[in-house]
């Protein structure tokens, strides 16, 4: 369900990382929860994120739900499929219907994140 | 909000867990906000049918020579103008004019009528209209006797009547009838909540889950969907039906909510009816009114409106409207800037987004 290689946190986003760049999204249990997806509002490319704080909205058709940012660093693209799209959100969250992509400003942060394993248990209990 | 373990059921509650809905808190009671999605479920209404518990809202029923003298003067609309098996909206008001709640009330007989109140306002209700009954009616907490399904949509008809020897056809909009579903006692309303036909029934909580099941079954032809509150949202408001807590409160009258046509000033007095003649008197200063999104975004309940950019009004209900694909809401605005055509931004997440004011209902059957 939940892919190894990402990393995620307790509101319910995961990161991917190759190199310097972290791709972000909302997990499966996210998405489920929020149900029908009907818009989702992204930072423009150049905007900075600073880890733990909002970086954007999904909004359901019951209620709009900030995301999170996970890591810390520079949007350098945002996922164009979801401006019209956006119940891809419930279809491949964690794949074809990522939010963000980021440019890294402290790798490290990372390390503070849960492993697939950890948030499964986690999102499982909640 | 309750503490879990708390929380109030309907007679349904395991079958909706059964069925895998997600459940909430929906004023102190566990309730399905959706089975398998608010817009599937909203279309199924739309197209086909769709079967809501609705067993947590309240019954309170008026009896004795006085019934009517009572409704008449807690309620704004004029119960002495229906005919034994129908029903008519109305409201209870407080002395200043503001809302107690809104309700439907069903004359049952010259001597006996029957209101159905929203679920977290039925104690209250009850103690309003028991500080008025001056006149000594006769009156009943009745909601432990009820429990409340509505089916709803095109083929609701064709549906419940597989399961009722009522002609169905026979029973007009706003009309009820006592008879038999499932062969148990069963009063049988062509009301609802959604903007489409329909039905809602009422019988013993006993029966719930056998009619419930019923429904499903004579429904699957059609396509039958449960549906959730989140459903129940989406069609009311595309329907432009208002919702106590949102488009009226103890705040707001009657006239602001564009419910004028419940309140019969003529029929003499009642609750509320002083203040409703000065304001009438005087005109309202705001007003309720459509408006439909034109930037990106979904105006939701509570943001900001503002007009030419200054502070003008606040939304009380707003979401995407899956009939007609756009984001829609209801929002109080100043009386004169309340027509439709006027741009309007809504305040979003810090952000002025442009709306514009339209004609409501947003959604009106053919």
């Amino acid at each position: 369900m939940y892919p190894q290689q990402y990393r995620y946190t307790k509101e319910h986003e995961w990161v991917s990382r190759e190199g310097d760049v972290g791709t972000i999204g909302i997990t499966f249990h996210a998405q489920k929860e929020l149900g029908d997806i009907v818009y989702v509002d992204l930072p423009r490319p150049g905007t900075i994120v600073e880890k733990g704080k909002s970086l954007g909205s999904v909004e359901s058709v019951k209620a709009v739900s900030d995301i999170y940012a996970p890591v810390s660093g520079e949007v350098t693209e945002a996922n164009p499929l979801l401006a019209n799209t956006p119940e891809k959100l419930n279809e491949d969250p964690h794949g074809a219907a990522w939010l963000v992509k980021i440019r890294l400003s402290s790798p490290d942060e990372l390390k503070d994140l849960l492993s697939a394993e950890d948030y499964q248990k986690y999102a499982g209990a909640e | 909000m309750s503490e879990p373990g708390t929380l109030r059921l309907t007679p349904l509650n395991a079958a909706h867990r059964q069925l895998g809905a997600k459940m909430v808190d929906f004023g102190g009671w566990d309730m399905p906000v959706q089975y398998s999605g608010i817009i599937e479920e909203h279309n199924a209404v739309r197209r086909a049918v769709g079967l809501f518990d609705v067993s947590h809202m309240g019954e309170i029923e008026v009896r004795g020579r006085d019934a009517l003298a009572l409704v008449n003067f807690v309620s704004t609309n004029d119960a002495a103008r229906l005919r034994t098996g129908q029903a008519h909206y109305s409201a209870l008001l407080y002395e200043h004019g503001g809302f107690v709640d809104d309700i439907l009330v069903h004359k049952v007989a010259d001597d006996h009528f029957f209101i159905c109140v929203n679920a977290a306002n039925q104690e209250k209700d009850f103690e309003h209209i028991r500080a008025h009954n001056g006149a000594g009616a006769d009156l009943e907490f009745a909601s432990e006797g009820y429990a409340q399904l509505a089916v709803q949509g095109p083929k609701a008809l064709p549906t419940l009547q597989k399961l009722t020897p009522a002609d169905l056809n026979a029973i007009r909009y706003y009309h009820f009838t006592d008879g038999q579903v499932c062969g148990v006692p069963a009063r049988i309303a062509r009301t609802g909540y959604t903007g489409e036909d329909g039905f809602e029934i009422y019988i013993d909580p006993a029966q719930a889950c056998r009619l419930w099941n019923e429904l499903l079954t004579a429904g699957e032809e059609f396509g039958i969907k449960p549906c959730g509150l989140g459903a129940r949202n989406t069609l009311r408001l595309e329907a432009k039906m208002a919702l106590y807590g949102h488009e009226i409160t103890a705040s707001t009258t009657p006239f602001e909510a564009d419910l004028a046509w419940i309140v019969k000033m003529e029929k003499g007095e009642f609750v509320g009816r002083e203040a409703l003649a000065r304001q009438k008197g005087q005109g309202v200063s705001r007003k309720l009114a459509g408006f439909e999104m034109r930037g990106r975004g979904i105006g939701r309940d509570g943001y900001e409106v503002l007009i030419g950019g200054a502070p003008a009004g606040w939304v009380t209900s707003g979401g995407p409207s899956p009939t007609l694909g756009r984001n829609i809401g209801l929002c109080y605005l100043p009386r004169e800037a309340a027509e439709p055509g006027r741009p309007i931004q809504i305040v979003i997440r810090d952000q002025a987004v442009d709306a514009i004011t339209v004609p409501t209902p947003f959604y009106k059957r053919a």
